[in-house]
């Protein structure tokens, strides 16, 4: 057994490492990779392809759902190829159930929400990460404590606030509450922790320069990547939030998952047009998976390790 | 590097007052009493819009909620709040839908959570072999987590569906009679269990596969020169070693069960959705706040729930707490 193992270890840090934007020193990519002992056989080949199917069927099966048509999803054995009505029960689903409407919506939402997320989480992990202040770690306590809280707990004064401001039924409402996020913050506090030398900061002072300059023209540049992973993860969690954009808005203003509430609440349900529906809301977020998985799955790994 | 950032500065901008003639020693002062206000100030300013917006839209608000539980308040009349003391709680206590909500929510959780994490937990072993493609099983262990609560909702919907749903279907190919998705209890709830662990087992895998690779390899080193096999080196150096992780992911799916709600509400279709099916069979307390304030319009009651539920959580942490200090205190 040691000597199976003790070549997979010493070649393991040879190949290029697949995490980029975590950032991590080399000394800590060798540690990492070394947990990563064994080469896989066939049976965790055939395991790991079982899992992938699992992943991927229900996915696979909305579209197969989509492309045919109400009366040949209501029939045994259920359809397991496509059929020919992908694209007009697309239309339909985009004309008929708002979901135009909900995907533009969800796109103003979720991006509103990530950019504004990533610049205040970039602004108070440069902090938590690298300026000294009083009270600096009793309110990173406070930052990871508010994890805690479970939004639920507060949707009924926040109804109530909505009210009270005119923003009920109106995108604002949505917005509003989530613009900044508390793993947002830990997340880049972690990340420039390591990635943004002290001396860098110093150097900065040295030549006067003030801390929103160096926050623009020092920090900004190296937290690029991690910024770009945070945009995605809180636009996938903006895009796909459900409770609260239920409660305050309505069909004639939704966001995805709230106009796809709508498409299954019909007296007549058309299974082809709700699975149209549930593709299209989730062909974006697709999307960027396939462009960008490799930088999501980092993003995610990377915030984990200390989580 | 350094060296290239900070001539970029001082290119941008000449970073010192430059000298001008009388006025000198008052512009450095200010310059003086600028930057130490910088110093001073700038990271409060850095993390002040965190807490200002979390201040405003969920501290406020959770304080504000068990304020509200103790009045009665219309959701027509959100104004018009009458002072009742604990006469909602009482109620609530004496609800027979709020124990079957707060029974619904701890099975559902248990169901979702402990198979979700024990998959999770095989499945970050397999992902942590080398191997080919293993970008390719991260990605798609993912993919659950891009599909919103409501798109896989409706999916599973279908697949459960009594009458030519693919489960029943399959069942029915091996001679299994089939089984009532929605209307029967227990069903119901795994089904429901089901769009949750379908959703999150491959985000946790991944969390527990960053915790896996951060393990020291001498460890494993060390315990295969003792002889243990690989099983034995899962249990006792593997698991160990992610173990604040786990307790993460614990966490963060207990907080999650507690609060479950776009499941049921959709696996219920519409006008069964929100009492969470005929008989509540599967209502949990999500539904439970949103029944009460939103169809019942009793905002005050809604509150009672959401304070109910945020009970619950201390509860089960304190619960937890208890259990590993009993269990640190006999081993």
């Amino acid at each position: 057994m040691t000597t199976q193992s003790l070549p997979a270890r010493t070649d393991a840090p040879a190949r290029t490492p697949a995490v980029k934007a975590g950032g991590r020193g080399g000394r800590r990519l060798l540690r990492q990779r070394a947990g990563r002992q064994h080469h896989a056989g066939p049976l965790a080949y055939v395991l790991l392809a079982i899992m992938a199917i699992l992943s991927i069927f229900p996915l696979y099966w909305t579209m197969v759902a989509a492309s045919t048509d109400n009366t040949r999803v209501s029939q045994t054995p259920p359809p397991f190829l496509p059929g020919p009505n992908l694209f007009s029960n697309l239309a339909r689903a985009w004309d008929e159930a708002a979901m135009g409407k909900a995907m533009i919506n969800s796109l103003i939402v979720a991006g509103v929400i990530a950019l504004s997320t990533v610049l205040f989480a970039t602004l108070a992990g440069f902090a938590f990460a690298k300026l000294r202040f009083k009270g600096r770690n009793a309110l990173l306590m406070l930052v990871i404590g508010t994890m805690m809280v479970p939004p639920q707990l507060a949707v009924v004064p926040l109804f109530m606030m909505m009210a009270d401001l005119g923003w009920s039924q109106q995108l604002p409402a949505v917005i509003f509450p989530t613009l900044v996020s508390a793993v947002g913050v830990f997340f880049m506090r972690q990340y420039l922790t390591e990635a943004l030398p002290d001396e860098l900061v110093e150097a900065g002072r040295v030549d006067g320069a003030h801390s929103l300059r160096i926050f623009w023209s020092i920090v900004l540049p190296i937290a690029r990547p991690a910024m770009a992973v945070l945009f995605m993860i809180t636009f996938v969690h903006a895009w796909n939030d459900f409770f609260w954009p239920f409660v305050v808005l309505d069909m004639t203003n939704p966001t995805v998952p709230v106009a796809l509430t709508q498409l299954s609440a019909g007296y007549v349900r058309d299974q082809s047009l709700i699975m149209a529906g549930a593709l299209l809301g989730t062909l974006p977020l697709l999307a960027m998976f396939v462009v960008f998985g490799r930088q999501i799955v980092s993003g995610i790994m990377a915030g984990a390790v200390k989580g | 590097m350094a060296t290239s950032t900070t001539k970029a500065l001082t290119g941008d901008e000449p970073p010192r007052p430059t000298p001008r003639t009388g006025g000198e020693s008052t512009a450095r002062r200010r310059g003086a009493l600028w930057h130490r206000l910088d110093i001073k100030g700038a990271p409060y300013a850095f993390v002040a819009p965190f807490f200002i917006v979390f201040a405003a839209f969920s501290f406020y608000p959770l304080i504000y909620t068990s304020w509200i539980s103790l009045h009665d308040v219309e959701l027509a009349t959100l104004d018009v709040m009458e002072w009742v003391a604990f006469d909602n709680y009482v109620e609530l206590w004496g609800d027979s839908r709020f124990w079957n909500a707060l029974q619904n929510t701890i099975t559902i959780g248990v169901i979702s959570t402990v198979p979700q994490l024990m998959m999770a937990l095989g499945m970050a072993h397999l992902l942590n072999y080398r191997m080919r493609a293993s970008l390719f099983f991260r990605v798609a262990s993912l993919v659950p987590y891009a599909t919103s609560v409501a798109a896989a909702a409706l999916v599973f919907t279908m697949i459960f569906e009594r009458d030519f749903g693919m489960i029943n279907w399959a069942l029915g190919s091996v001679g299994i009679d089939p089984v009532d998705w929605e209307a029967d209890k227990w069903p119901a709830q795994v089904a429901i269990s089901t769009i949750v662990i379908w959703r999150w087992t491959g985000y946790n895998a991944l969390l527990y596969l960053a915790a896996m690779q951060a393990i020291p390899a001498d460890r494993y080193e060390a315990a295969s020169l003792d002889g243990a096999s690989r099983w034995q080196q899962f249990i006792h150096v593997t698991v160990p070693g992610i173990r604040s992780t786990i307790v993460f992911t614990i966490v963060l799916s207990t907080i999650g069960a507690t609060q479950l709600f776009g499941e049921p509400l959709i696996f219920g279709q519409g006008p069964n959705g929100v009492t969470g099916g005929a008989d509540n069979q599967y209502q949990t307390l999500g539904l439970l706040l949103y029944e009460e304030g939103w169809k019942n319009y009793q905002m005050g009651r809604s509150a009672t729930v959401a304070w109910a539920m945020f009970m619950l959580l201390v509860l089960v942490f304190v619960v937890q707490r208890v259990v590993k200090r009993l269990r640190s205190r006999t081993s």
